[in-house]
């Protein structure tokens, strides 16, 4: 049996002719490594700087400002507050408003000109060690060089005799022992869980549509709203099955740490559930086959697994790509479950994230109705 | 004579198509009316629009002696609406499909009423096999108990049979005369001769005007056409030779027998002179629907051909 090749021309340009055609196909051909190739050129930072930092200053010596000079010199540190307390200091970084929180104790100028080698305390929100890394290496480098214009006659020489002026103590946070698995495994409750819901949903109106049960639907008197809540609700409940299947085996496999938070969780994931839900519900309104809604959950997900910071630190991506992940719920919830699970903070630090969590639902879920139509126009 | 449907200037465009142009059409209550017309013609536009699934442009009267448009949603509670493509879920049983529907219309007994009706079906001892398992002619049926589980008063039917076998067309249509006679009306579309025939009465729609509207009779009566009928051996061949002459508006043949058909008798019976000679008999016979129709659809593509030019 030989082979034809008309036959294989025939086949081959059909293929093509539906090809051109298929516009989504098209945009996803194109689209995706072009958005690929963006973010990972320009986005993505596995090195980030201008960590947002808060200082603790105690001393009003020469040396303290010459240290925050240095500091900020180093292009890892942004000082965006000057505590005034440990107690602020705890709060700005359970909260996550800052990376790191740097005291400089209030004897430090003194005890740097009488030898006396004093420390300056680094804590560091380590939850993604990631985030913190370049950062930490930069700091240890610190007391070589920070003072070296400082310090002359008889305390300079003694510095070059090898000894630091002064020390840094570095105490990361929330993850001591930088384990990676116990920042990524929490980020995959919030990954994994958007991806099965968006897909679901997407799939379950447009499958009427496909399928002409849509027509037989529209027909009858259901209110949008009624098919709504009663083809998301089912979805819910699995949701809160698979959020929990994860969390046990993160728990059980990976000994991630579980602090606490449960209401913020509990609330986040709440939150976060229906959004994924409306937003698929929304493609499905839209989208006029499954490969379609397929197609454009795809765009979904890609900024959602890049911009979130789930594999790569938040921090580190320039401004705009920041505004793009602010507007994913991925982004939001990630910083609700790792906030839960290894700072175990409460309600009150969460509330942005579940600001606007409460936000996207709103909005996906109005525009969805909206999209929803009672007749087929 | 109460009027179930009383529509006037019906109009609905999708782009540039004007679909349905300027449709009014009355339907008496307790009617079965065959809605007719060439693919693309507008008459699933028009039903659609009937039941509330489309948004017509214009349009205005009264559905069910409710306001048309306006109370779209009153009006869907008494309509049942069949499409054309089977739109029951083909993951349920039988029974789920019509409990659903039941359902959805807010039926109170809806055990009972699913049990009515597949007794009515026959599906009794099949009820919890998968929809999507039954045959084409059984699906339709299914698809009607569906449509008329909630007792509506107005049936709208589009292209119910279409791929089903006769057997099935026959039941099918006795039940649809069963609900006729039960009060329910009935607008149902069709490309079927012998449906358009079981109708009380028939609606014409082409490139979205209804051009012709009454009984059977009347419709036939009023197309003014002409036809003769050649029989003999092999009659039918005789069609190249009359096809074109002047007078001669339609050439069909029927098996072996031939029909030619135009409104003006004297050229129509010059036209077929030559051959009107042993071995073939012509007689005059009275236009089937078929002829009329086939006629106002040239009529009507030689008419929007002239517009185009």
């Amino acid at each position: 049996m030989g082979l034809s090749l008309s036959r294989i021309v025939a086949i081959l340009s059909k293929e093509f002719t539906q090809l051109v055609r298929d516009r989504l196909t098209y945009a996803m051909i194109i689209g995706i490594p072009v958005i690929q190739l963006l973010l990972f050129g320009y986005a993505i930072n596995s090195d980030p700087r201008h960590l947002p930092t808060a200082v603790l200053v105690q001393d009003n010596g020469q040396f303290s400002r010459s240290v925050i000079g240095a500091l900020e010199r180093s292009n890892y540190f942004d000082i965006r507050y000057a505590a005034r307390s440990p107690a602020e200091m705890d709060e700005l970084i359970g909260r996550g408003a800052v990376q790191f929180a740097i005291t400089i104790p209030g004897d430090f100028t003194r005890r740097v000109v009488r030898r006396d080698n004093p420390q300056i305390l680094v804590e560091a929100d380590a939850s993604d060690p990631a985030a913190t890394g370049g950062a930490v290496a930069a700091l240890l480098q610190l007391p070589s060089y920070a003072l070296m214009h400082d310090l002359e006659g008889p305390v300079a020489r003694s510095s070059a005799g090898g000894a630091s002026p002064f020390e840094i103590v570095v105490q990361r946070r929330y993850n001591p022992e930088s384990i990676t698995s116990y920042n990524i495994v929490p980020g995959l409750v919030a990954t994994i869980l958007t991806m099965t819901l968006v897909m679901i949903t997407s799939l379950a109106m447009t499958r009427e549509t496909e399928r002409g049960t849509m027509e037989m639907l529209l027909s009858t008197p259901v209110r949008p709203l009624e098919v709504m809540i009663g083809k998301l609700t089912p979805y819910v409940l699995v949701g809160i099955l698979q959020a929990a299947m994860i969390m046990v085996l993160a728990r059980l496999l990976f000994g991630v740490p579980a602090e606490g938070g449960w209401t913020a969780l509990a609330i986040g994931m709440f939150l976060f559930i229906i959004g994924s839900l409306s937003l698929g519900f929304l493609i499905s309104t839209v989208a006029r086959n499954q490969l379609q809604a397929m197609q454009m959950s795809f765009f979904y997900f890609l900024p959602s697994i890049l911009l979130s910071g789930f594999l790569f630190p938040f921090r580190g991506m320039p401004v705009w790509a920041q505004w793009v992940g602010t507007t994913l719920p991925v982004t939001h919830m990630l910083r609700v479950v790792r906030g839960s699970m290894l700072k175990g903070v409460g309600i009150a630090e969460a509330l942005p994230s579940l600001g606007a969590l409460s936000l996207f639902v709103l909005i996906v879920a109005g525009i969805a109705m909206k999209q929803y139509r009672t007749t087929l126009d | 004579m109460t009027l179930a449907i009383d529509v006037q200037d019906l109009s609905k465009s999708f782009g540039a198509l004007r679909a349905v142009d300027r449709v009014s059409i009355q339907i008496e209550e307790g009617h079965i009316t065959g809605f007719l017309g060439p693919n693309g013609s507008g008459k699933t536009t028009t039903l659609r629009m009937l039941c509330g699934l489309l948004t017509p442009d214009s349009g205005h009267g009264t559905v069910l002696r409710l306001p048309f448009p306006g109370e779209a949603d009153a009006i869907k509670r008494q309509t049942g609406y069949m499409t054309q493509r089977f739109s029951l879920y083909e993951d349920l049983s039988i029974a789920e499909n019509l409990a659903f529907v039941a359902r959805i219309y807010g039926l109170d007994d809806v055990p009972g009423r699913v049990d009515g009706s597949l007794e009515k079906l026959g599906l009794t001892k099949r009820r919890n096999q998968l929809a999507g398992h039954l045959s084409g002619g059984w699906k339709q049926r299914l698809a009607l108990a569906a449509a008329v589980i909630h007792e509506p008063k107005l049936l709208l039917l589009d292209e119910p049979t279409a791929g089903v076998d006769p057997q099935a067309r026959r039941d099918f249509w006795d039940e649809i005369h069963r609900l006729a006679e039960g009060g329910i009306t009935v607008l149902v579309s069709t490309h079927y001769m012998d449906e358009a025939e079981r109708c009380h009465d028939i609606a014409y729609i082409s490139s979205g005007t209804l051009i012709a509207r009454g009984t059977g009779e009347q419709v036939i009566a009023q197309s003014g056409l002409v036809t003769f009928e050649a029989s003999g051996p092999r009659a039918d061949r005789l069609a190249t030779e009359i096809t074109g002459k002047p007078g001669v508006e339609m050439v069909a043949p029927f098996g072996a027998a031939l029909h030619v058909s135009g409104t003006d008798r004297t050229s129509l019976e010059k036209a077929i002179e030559p051959v009107r000679r042993e071995p073939w008999r012509w007689t005059e016979v009275e236009p089937s629907l078929e002829d009329v129709f086939i006629q106002l659809m040239r009529k009507q593509s030689g008419s929007v051909a002239r517009k185009a030019a």
